[in-house]
C-alpha cells in the first residue's frame, strides 16, 4: 500500500484534490446542461456522451483511484467499457444498413382467372402442382 | 504403495496423510458450509453430472422421438410435436446452462486450479460456495419449470415466441439469471486467484495452460454473461409488460433480441470450449512425457480466443434479417477466430510428436478430442462461409456440427480431465481395461449419432423438426441406435468411476508422472492442498530434469 | 495484508465491469430503439423534468465526493469523520431517491406509464408505441439505478456503523474502499443516464 500511505500522510492535500474534481465535475455539469438548450443538430449527443465519458473519467481516474493504482485494475474497468462499445458498434452496423431488398428471383404473382363452368376439371389439374 | 504405469515406469510414494480433505470434517453441514474448494469441486462435480444425466435423458427422448416418421414405438404412437419441442428446448436448457458452461470450470477447475498455482485456496472462498448454491437455486427453478409447464421454444427463446407462448418461459428464464450469477462470480474468483494468488516464484508464463485457459475463460464470463442476464429480464418484461423491444406487433425488433442473445452466447461457447482445451494441453504433455510445443502459442491463443470470440456472434443471424454489411463483416471475423485453435491443435500434434506416448483412458479421450473438435471446428468454418451458411444454417449439418465442438470437444475433454484427475481428487485409481471399453463405446456411439446428422443436414433435413420426409428415415434411425451406444458408454463410465471408489487401488500422488504442481500433493489432498508452502522450482511440462520416485 | 486488499480490489473492479455492461446493454436497447423511434423519442424527453435530473446529478456528484472522503478518513484513522461522510453519502442518496420518487409519481399523474400501462393523451403521433417504448426504458434503467442507489445506502448505512465503532484504519479499510468503488459506479451510470434521458432534443 505504499501509493496510499504517500496519500494518506497528506489528507489535506487529498481533500483539496478532490474538492477541486468536484468543482470541476459540476463545471462541466453546467456545461453539459447549457449546450442541451442550444441546438447542434445530431452534434448534440455527440456533445453530451463526450462531456459525459470526460466527467466519467475524472470520477474513474480520480475518485476511484485509477490514475494511481495498479494497471490491472484499469484495464479491467476499460475492458467493460470497449466490449459495451463492440457490442453498440456492430448492432448500430446493423441496423442502420438495414435495406429490407426483395429477393432478387421473386416473381410477380399470377393473376387468378375465375374458372369458367366447363373448364373447371381443366383448372382443377393445373392446380393440383 | 506402489503404482505402475502400463509404460512400466514405477513411482514411489510418501506415506499417505490419515486426514485429508475429504475425512477431515465430518456430517452434512460441513460440506454445505465448506469454503473449501476441492470440496466444494466435488459438490458440483455431483451437480453437474446429475444435470448432465438430465440433459441426456431429454436427448435420448429427443433421439427416440425421431426414430420413424410415425412416431410410433412398438406400434403406438407415444409423442406429439408439442412433447418434442419440449423435449429439445429441455435437452439444450438443461445441457447448456446447467452442465456444459459450470462443468470444467466449477468442477475440476475449482479442485485443480489453486493447486496448480501452489495456493491454499481461491481468492475469494466463500463466494465460490455462493457460486454453488446459485446453482443450486437456478437448477431448482429450471426443474421446477419444467414441471409446471415444460417451455417449448428451444433453447435459444427467440421472440417473438417465447414472448407469446405459454409454458414457464419466465421460470425457466429466471432460472437462467440466476445460472449466470454462478458463472460470474466462478469467473471473477478465478480472474483473482491467477492475478494474486500464484506460488512465490511462478511468474505468468511458468503457469500451466490449464490455468491460462481457465482464465481466459472467466474473461468471457465476466464481460458476456450480463448481457445474457439483462437479455433474459427483457424478455420476461416483454413478456408479461409488453415494453415493444422484440415484438415486432408491438413496435419491437426480433431481430435485436437475438443481437442481445447471441452477444453472450457466442462467447458462451467458447466458455464451454476453453476449459476443454485447457484439459487438453495437460493431457497431452503427460502422456507424451514430452513439453507442450509453443507455450505462449498456446497461452496466447487462449486469450485472443476469448477476446475474439465477442466479434463474431452475427453469424448466428446470417438470415435472421440481418444487413447484408453486417453479414459480411461478421463472416470475415468469423474467419479470424478459428486460427488460434488452429494453432492449438497443432502445437498439440507436435507435442506428441517423437514423444514416450502412452494409452491410458484420459490419453484415449485427448485423442478423441483432436479427431472430433478437428471436424467440428473445420465444420465451424462452413458455416462462416456466408453463402454456404444460407443453405446449411438450421439443418442436422449445424446440429452436428456444433455436438462435435461441444460434446466431441467440451465433454470429451471433461471425461479426459475426470479421469486424469481422478486419483487426485478421490484417492482411487479406476479400472484402466473399463474405462478403455466406455471410451471405445463413447467414441464409436458419438460418430454414429452426429456424423450421420451431417450427412441428413446436407440433404436438407431442417433442425427441430417433428416431421420428417420419409427418405430421412434410415439416417435418423442410425442416429438414434447411435444414441443408445453413446448412452451406454456414459453409463457404463459412471458405474466403473464410481465403483472405483469402493474397490478401486490407492493411488499414488502422481500416478501419471506429471509435471505440475498439484501432483506434488497427496492423493487425496490434505484439507491445505500442500504440507507447506510450495515454491515454484521447475517449469511446468518439464520432463527433462523429471525424476522418476518422488521425494 | 496488501496481498488481500489488491485481490479484493481486483474482485471488486471485476464485479463492477459486469455492472457496465449489465446497465450498457440496457444503454444499448434504449439507443437502438431512439433509432427506429426518433421522433417520438424527442418528444418523449420532453416530458421528462429537467430540473429534477440536473438536480439528481449535482445530488449524485456530491455524494461521489463524501465517499471519497469517506475513504480518505477511513485511511488516515479518523474514524469519526469517516462515519460523518459516509452518513452524508446516505443522506445524498436518499435526497436522490426522494426526488425520483416524486419524479415518478408526478409522471404516473400525467399517465406516463411504462410498456402497456401508458395512457397519456396529447402525444404528436398517436398510436406509435414509441412513447411507451421510451417511458419503459425510462423506468426500467432508473428503476434499476434506483435499486443499485437503495443498495448502496444500506451498505454505506452498515460501514458508518462499523466506522463510528472504530473497525477501520489505515491498516484494514478495505470495505469502505470497496462500497465507495461501488458508489461510484452509480454516480458513473447516472453521469450517463442523464444527458440520454434528460437533455437530447
Amino acid at each position: 500500500m505504499s501509493t496510499h500511505t504517500e496519500h494518506a500522510e497528506n489528507p489535506k492535500a487529498e481533500t483539496v484534490k478532490y474538492s477541486i474534481t468536484l468543482v470541476a465535475l459540476l463545471i462541466l455539469t453546467a456545461i453539459t446542461i447549457g449546450a442541451s438548450y442550444i441546438n447542434f443538430g445530431s452534434g448534440n449527443v455527440v456533445i453530451a456522451l463526450t462531456i459525459a465519458t470526460i466527467k466519467g473519467s475524472i470520477v474513474a481516474l480520480i475518485f476511484m483511484h485509477l490514475l494511481h493504482d495498479k494497471p490491472v485494475n484499469a484495464v479491467i474497468g476499460v475492458a467493460g467499457f470497449i466490449f459495451l462499445g463492440i457490442f453498440l458498434l456492430f448492432d448500430f452496423l446493423d441496423v442502420g444498413s438495414r435495406t429490407n431488398p426483395q429477393p432478387i428471383n421473386l416473381h410477380p404473382m399470377p393473376a387468378v382467372t375465375a374458372p369458367a363452368t366447363a373448364g373447371a376439371p381443366a383448372a382443377a389439374d393445373t392446380k393440383k402442382e | 504403495m506402489e503404482h505402475t504405469l502400463t509404460s512400466g515406469a514405477v513411482l514411489g510414494d510418501r506415506p499417505r496423510p490419515v486426514k485429508n480433505y475429504l475425512n477431515e470434517t465430518t456430517g452434512i453441514w460441513s460440506w454445505m458450509s465448506t469454503v473449501d474448494h476441492k470440496r466444494i469441486g466435488i459438490m458440483y462435480l455431483c451437480a453437474v453430472c446429475f444435470a448432465f444425466l438430465l440433459g441426456g435423458i431429454f436427448a435420448l427422448l429427443v433421439r427416440l422421438s425421431l426414430l420413424n416418421p410415425q412416431h410410433t414405438l412398438f406400434g403406438k404412437v407415444w409423442v406429439t410435436a408439442e412433447m418434442y419441442n419440449r423435449f429439445f428446448t429441455l435437452h439444450g436448457a438443461i445441457m447448456v446452462f446447467l452442465f456444459i458452461i459450470p462443468a470444467i470450470p466449477a468442477s475440476l477447475a475449482n479442485f485443480v486450479l489453486p493447486m496448480m498455482l501452489g495456493a491454499k485456496d481461491v481468492a475469494f472462498p466463500r463466494i465460490n460456495l455462493m457460486s454453488f448454491y446459485l446453482w443450486c437455486i437456478g437448477a431448482i427453478m429450471a426443474i421446477g419449470s419444467m414441471v409446471i409447464g415444460a417451455v417449448d421454444t428451444g433453447w435459444t427463446f427467440y421472440t417473438p415466441y417465447s414472448t407469446t407462448t405459454d409454458g414457464a418461459v419466465g421460470l425457466m428464464t429466471m432460472a437462467v439469471f440466476i445460472l449466470g450469477f454462478s458463472s460470474i462470480f466462478t469467473g471473477l474468483n478465478f480472474i483473482a486467484t491467477v492475478h494474486k494468488l500464484r506460488a512465490p516464484g511462478m511468474g505468468w508464463f511458468d503457469m500451466p495452460l490449464f490455468v491460462w485457459g481457465i482464465y481466459a475463460t472467466g474473461v468471457i464470463q465476466i464481460l458476456a454473461t450480463p448481457v445474457l442476464a439483462i437479455t433474459l429480464v427483457l424478455l420476461l418484461i416483454e413478456r408479461v409488460f409488453q415494453i415493444g423491444i422484440f415484438d415486432s406487433r408491438i413496435g419491437g425488433d426480433p431481430v435485436l433480441f437475438q443481437h442481445f442473445f447471441w452477444f453472450y452466447s457466442h462467447p458462451a461457447v467458447y466458455i464451454m470450449i476453453l476449459p476443454g482445451m485447457a484439459i487438453i494441453s495437460e493431457i497431452i504433455p503427460t502422456f507424451s512425457r514430452k513439453t507442450i510445443f509453443g507455450y505462449r502459442a498456446i497461452a496466447y491463443s487462449s486469450v485472443s480466443l476469448a477476446l475474439l470470440s465477442f466479434i463474431v456472434w452475427g453469424h448466428h443471424l446470417f438470415v435472421a434479417g440481418e444487413s447484408d454489411l453486417a453479414n459480411v463483416v461478421f463472416s470475415a471475423l468469423t474467419f479470424l477466430v478459428a486460427i488460434p485453435s488452429g494453432v492449438k491443435m497443432f502445437n498439440w500434434l507436435t507435442t506428441m510428436y517423437k514423444g514416450n506416448i502412452s494409452f491410458e483412458t484420459p490419453m484415449l479421450y485427448a485423442l478423441s478430442f483432436l479427431f472430433l473438435f478437428a471436424i467440428g471446428g473445420l465444420t465451424g468454418i462452413f458455416f462462416s462461409t456466408l453463402a454456404v451458411d444460407i443453405h446449411l444454417t438450421d439443418t442436422y449439418f449445424v446440429v452436428a456440427h456444433f455436438h462435435y465442438v461441444m460434446m466431441g470437444g467440451t465433454v470429451i475433454a471433461f471425461l479426459g480431465g475426470l479421469h486424469y484427475w481422478w486419483p487426485k481428487m478421490t484417492g482411487h485409481m479406476y479400472s484402466e481395461k473399463w474405462g478403455r471399453i466406455a471410451c471405445a463405446l463413447v467414441f464409436i456411439g458419438f460418430n454414429m449419432t452426429f456424423g450421420s446428422q451431417f450427412l441428413m443436414g446436407g440433404q436438407g433435413m431442417p433442425r427441430r423438426y417433428f416431421n420428417y420426409l420419409d427418405q430421412f428415415q434410415p439416417i435418423h434411425a442410425f442416429s438414434t441406435y447411435g444414441s443408445w451406444v453413446l448412452g451406454s458408454g456414459l453409463f457404463l463410465t459412471a458405474i466403473y468411476l464410481l465403483a472405483s471408489l469402493k474397490t478401486g487401488p490407492l493411488a499414488p500422488d502422481n500416478p501419471w508422472g506429471g509435471t505440475t504442481m498439484e501432483w506434488e500433493s497427496s492423493s487425496p489432498p490434505v484439507v491445505h492442498n500442500f504440507e507447506e508452502q510450495p515454491v515454484f522450482e521447475h517449469e511446468p511440462y518439464d520432463y527433462r530434469h523429471r525424476t522418476v520416485t518422488h521425494v | 495484508m496488501e496481498q488481500q486488499f489488491d485481490t479484493s480490489k481486483i474482485g471488486m473492479w471485476l464485479f463492477l465491469a459486469t455492472e457496465v455492461l449489465t446497465f450498457g446493454a440496457l444503454f444499448a436497447g434504449f439507443g437502438l430503439m431512439q433509432n427506429k423511434y426518433p421522433q417520438e423519442f424527442v418528444e418523449a424527453h420532453e416530458k421528462l423534468k429537467r430540473w429534477a435530473g440536473s438536480t439528481n446529478t449535482v445530488v449524485l456528484l456530491v455524494s461521489s465526493f463524501t465517499a471519497v472522503m469517506a475513504v480518505l478518513m477511513a485511511r488516515t484513522n479518523q474514524a469519526k469523520k469517516c462515519a460523518m461522510y459516509l452518513w452524508l453519502t446516505v443522506g445524498c442518496a436518499g435526497i436522490f431517491m426522494c426526488i425520483k420518487a416524486y419524479e415518478y409519481t408526478s409522471d404516473f399523474e400525467e399517465g406516463l406509464y411504462p410498456a402497456k400501462y401508458y395512457s397519456h393523451v396529447g402525444d404528436l403521433i398517436p398510436g406509435s408505441h414509441g412513447y411507451a417504448t421510451f417511458f419503459s426504458f425510462y423506468f426500467m434503467m432508473t428503476g434499476l439505478h434506483g435499486l443499485h442507489v437503495l443498495i448502496g445506502m444500506g451498505l454505506m448505512s452498515w460501514l458508518a456503523i462499523r466506522a463510528s465503532r472504530g473497525e477501520f484504519s489505515d491498516k484494514y479499510y478495505t470495505p469502505v474502499d470497496l462500497v465507495a468503488l461501488f458508489w461510484h459506479l452509480v454516480d458513473l451510470i447516472w453521469i450517463y443516464l442523464f444527458p440520454l434521458y434528460y437533455l437530447i432534443t
